[in-house]
């Protein structure tokens, strides 16, 4: 392929212009030493060979049948129109909206993206979005130790393992300490909090899918003069209390589930909202409303004294480029079902979760969490859930995200149901396990 | 009879505003019904949720049909300039063509999983190992991670891994500094700053490069690394980057490659030759991710074999020890620096990274950063003509920098070009130079439209000198004019809802 447009005669008339006899005079300034190394790639391939080998690498994925993974990200139904919008060139291939007058796209779909992501968190302030779901929860925790001056973290273990590995990388730099709350049977303990912790990070529902008691960890948190941050999962705020309800001075999560496809991991995004108290402290860009000479509306890029290209090393985070795309993506899935529609999806997922959670106690496999839950459970499993995992997989089955050992569960796998999930997906999943566990009293 | 051109009133007027999909919405209407959606009816969320757990009052998010959602968004994107539309040269950007062919690509991928079963993966684990490779290769480093979502966040995780090379070697306390050009990006301070370091800049010299003998007066075991573009922001090549990265070497100092500029030697230069330790890569720029308004980027980080260990885990390994797949996932990674985020990387940007270097060899992509520097010399040379003077007049790279005549002013050179259809250049970067416009066209356009850009900034200046005031006015054409962004920071609006208590 070739994506240059210069024929002979237009590198000729460029050299003549620029005065030097060939294009490897243009590079003159390099070190002879290191100048055109033999770069040993594949040769190039043609439009149709790019498209067959592509599909040939796709095929060797499996992705069809009823799929039960959760763990942070999970499958769910994209509307027609939220690709088709999302995808316009006009979105896809702008740049950061530096020049709004010929942005005003992109920032008034991000200004309403903003407000729709606090109407779910009941916050009141959100940047224009985040890498993911663990860069969220790292910033978020950045931010209250620049606004507290305190130099602690609590996180709870209910907070997706990821995550706190992530947060972990981004406090040991500052020299930052981060203490882990140890979940009390599957939900996070309610401890006394010291007075120099600067926040507490408690994630509902919780990596388990337990539902947590946010309003006496926020309570707690508030007590002792730190932040609490909630780590949320935005489709569950159709339904469940909203941080804003239970005082939680930061959301925070990962976008995905409202609008994104899982893309193996990533792109989706990562959103934040906080406190009016917060605003200046947030990291990332922001759109905010004003007016043009005319007097007419009009959306900029605003609070930009907190970024790196105007503060440097004195920035409240180096975050440059950010997710606009798949947070856009959101907007419009959250646009195109709306409040009545996002309960609806929020609800099939709850049904379709409890109907599964009797299924599978129906032949022995007991839900590990006590308490309520959203759309996801971890079960009890006589065998490694990795193991479970694979087996699945071979009867054209996706499920059982494997617990951690940390947990301190033994072998454990989560279970997650959506508005995919059929009853006929449930029988076949049950009916697979069955003979999965049957297939190990057999061998014993 | 006569007819006279009248504008339209009301709705249709240019003076409305392009109402929010807010402002669209009507209480009950209904605009796409997801699956099972009945399954919602008669449900009892008390007894499965329980009371305590449930929101008192519905988000408040728009209400609209499948129509008002299809008008709204084709609106906002009609009210925007991309690569696909406009004449893009915004430098240090790389807002070269995103070829299609990737979108393609990309979207048999989108339904995988994270979490799935390995063997159900291997087509994205074996795209994710051979694209490591590759990048390797082009950059001449001896290993990769594709974790990283962004420039920055590659910066973070590539200054944090020469922390940890410092920590291993005992020497954490003393390796205080992180030096930058004061023409970097301002990314490069501000990760040196979240990673804990302290930053020290050193100017520039008369011919656009790092002044060497200041960069070799701040060099001190203090100092923990040097990070460098190269070519650097000015557009102009470092030359003496042998002497520099030898005088790092002598002292243990690592040198770390800022990828942003990578579009200039791609294929004709690798930074690990030229002695860096470390780099990352921007594949949103030199390897045709799309921009996505603002990102997704994608910001993978090479290493030489000394800071191997350091890198974030997971790595996909071909024939893993202990398993039975072609491709597995090595987490076992003891002294890495840990994750930087969730999961393998920004997968969708990766497909697409990888499609266009199969689509290229190495040829190709020699071609690319060929034709990216003879379009900047050639459209330097142009704008010069037009009486743009060149920041520092020799080759450039992919990249440089002009300015305008005394008194006239680059924002209100931008503000014009809006009315041309062309999308201004980088304005005011680097600081080092007033007024500054950074003008990066890539290798995907051709002469005609760096000959069309050129005659409109000329046709510009000329009726800038003719009368000011029109220039500081423009522009005329836009869906909005010039916007207050003092009243904007002043009194922030942020969402609908406080837009409505505002009022």
């Amino acid at each position: 392929m070739k994506y240059t447009p210069h024929t002979p005669q237009d590198i000729q008339k460029a050299l003549d212009v620029i005065g030097v006899p060939n294009v490897d005079a243009l590079f003159d300034d390099l070190p002879v030493g290191i100048r055109n190394p033999v770069l040993e790639l594949p040769a190039a391939l043609d439009e149709l060979g790019i498209l067959e080998h592509m599909q040939s690498l796709a095929d060797k994925n499996k992705v069809k049948g009823p799929n039960f993974l959760g763990g942070g990200m999970a499958k769910h139904f994209i509307p027609s129109a939220v690709n088709a919008l999302t995808f316009q060139s006009a979105f896809v291939t702008a740049y950061t909206p530096y020049q709004p007058e010929v942005a005003q796209g992109e920032l008034q779909a991000l200004f309403e993206y903003q407000s729709m992501i606090c109407q779910l968190t009941g916050l009141d302030v959100s940047n224009s979005s985040l890498y993911d779901g663990a860069t969220a929860v790292a910033e978020a925790a950045l931010l209250a130790l620049r606004h507290t001056g305190r130099n602690k973290i609590v996180v709870s273990q209910g907070v997706h393992p990821e995550y706190r590995e992530t947060l972990h990388t981004f406090l040991e730099c500052v020299g930052a300490e981060l203490l882990e709350v140890a979940l009390e049977g599957t939900h996070t303990q309610n401890a006394v909090i010291a007075s120099d912790i600067g926040a507490v990070i408690v994630q509902n529902p919780n990596f388990l899918g337990t539902l947590e008691d946010m309003q006496a960890l926020s309570d707690a948190a508030h007590a002792a003069g730190a932040l609490f941050i909630a780590v949320v999962d935005p489709l569950s705020l159709a339904v469940l209390k909203c941080p804003g309800e239970y005082g939680a001075d930061i959301a925070v999560g990962d976008g995905q589930v409202i609008g994104n496809a899982p893309n193996f991991g990533g792109p989706a995004y990562g959103f934040i909202t906080v406190t009016t108290a917060l605003m200046r402290q947030l990291p990332g860009r922001i759109v905010g409303a004003s007016k043009d000479v005319d007097g007419k509306r009009g959306f900029v890029l605003t609070l930009q004294a907190r970024e790196q290209h105007i503060r440097r090393a004195k920035a409240k985070s180096n975050i440059c480029s950010n997710h606009a795309l798949m947070a856009l993506q959101s907007a419009i899935y959250l646009s195109s079902v709306g409040p009545q529609g996002l309960r609806e999806v929020a609800v099939a997922g709850v049904v379709r979760a409890g109907q599964l959670e009797r299924a599978l106690k129906n032949i022995g496999l007991e839900r590990l969490t006590q308490g309520k839950f959203f759309n996801e459970f971890a079960v009890k499993l006589p065998i490694p859930a990795d193991e479970v995992r694979s087996q699945l997989a071979a009867r054209g089955i996706h499920g059982c995200v494997p617990v951690p050992a940390v947990y301190g569960l033994g072998h454990a796998g989560l279970f997650c149901a959506t508005e995919l999930t059929s009853e006929k997906d449930i029988e076949t999943l049950v009916a697979a396990l069955k003979d999965i566990l049957e297939n190990i009293s057999g061998e014993n | 009879m006569t007819l006279t051109a009248e504008k339209p009133s009301t709705l249709t007027s240019q003076n409305s505003n392009f109402p929010l999909i807010f402002e669209r919405s009507q209480a009950g209407r209904r605009g796409v019904i997801p699956p099972q959606a009945a399954l919602e009816q008669n449900v009892d969320l008390v007894a499965l949720l329980g009371a305590e757990n449930l929101r008192s009052s519905a988000p408040a998010l728009p209400e609209v049909s499948e129509l008002d959602l299809v008008r709204h968004y084709t609106g906002l994107a009609n009210r925007q300039f991309s690569v696909d539309a406009n004449f893009y040269p915004l430098g240090s950007c790389t807002m070269k063509y995103n070829p299609k062919v990737h979108e393609v690509a990309a979207a048999w991928f989108t339904d995988l999983h994270p979490y799935q079963a390995l063997e159900t993966a291997q087509g994205a684990l074996e795209l994710l190992h051979s694209l490591g490779q590759s990048l390797a290769t082009i950059t001449g480093m001896d290993a990769v991670t594709l974790q990283p979502a962004a420039g920055a966040h590659g910066e973070f995780t590539g200054i944090l891994m020469i922390r940890k090379y410092f920590e291993q070697k005992g020497q954490l306390e003393q390796r205080r500094i992180v030096i930058c050009p004061d023409a970097a990006h301002g990314t490069n301070p501000a990760t040196a700053a979240m990673a804990g370091f302290e930053v020290v800049e050193i100017p520039g010299n008369a011919r656009g490069e790092v002044d060497f003998e200041a960069l070799e007066a701040a060099l001190s075991p203090h100092v923990a690394a040097i990070m460098l573009t190269n070519p650097n922001t000015l557009g102009i090549f470092e030359t003496r980057i042998l002497d520099i990265s030898s005088k790092a070497k002598a002292l243990d100092i690592q040198l770390y490659y800022d990828g942003a500029n990578t579009n200039a030697i791609v294929g004709r230069a690798r930074p690990g030759d030229m002695g860096f330790d470390v780099i990352h890569l921007n594949l949103h720029k030199t390897f045709t991710v799309p921009h996505g308004g603002g990102g997704p980027g994608t910001g993978p980080v090479g290493v030489k074999a000394h800071l191997e260990p350091f890198l974030p885990g997971p790595i996909v390994i071909k024939n893993l020890e202990g398993s039975a797949l072609a491709y597995g996932l090595e987490h076992d990674r003891p002294l890495s620096i840990g994750r930087v985020r969730s999961f393998y990387g920004n997968f969708g940007n990766l497909v697409r990274a990888y499609a266009y270097i199969r689509s290229l060899g190495a040829e190709g992509l020699k071609d690319v950063s060929s034709m990216a520097v003879l379009n900047a010399n050639y459209l330097r040379i142009k704008l010069s003509e037009q009486g743009f003077a060149t920041a520092y007049p020799r080759i450039n790279m992919h990249e440089f920098v002009a300015t305008p005549p005394k008194g006239l002013k680059t924002l209100d050179f931008a503000k014009a070009l809006l009315d041309y259809g062309v999308h201004p250049m980088t304005t005011y970067f680097p600081l080092v130079v007033s007024e500054a416009m950074m003008v990066e066209p890539t290798e995907t356009e051709s002469l005609e439209t760096l000959d069309n850009y050129a005659q409109i900034m000329g046709e510009i200046l000329r009726k800038a000198q003719a009368n000011p005031a029109w220039l500081e006015s423009a522009p005329y054409t836009t869906p909005v004019r010039r916007l207050d962004e003092t009243l904007a920071a002043k009194k922030p609006v942020l969402t609908y809802q406080k837009m409505l208590a505002t009022k």
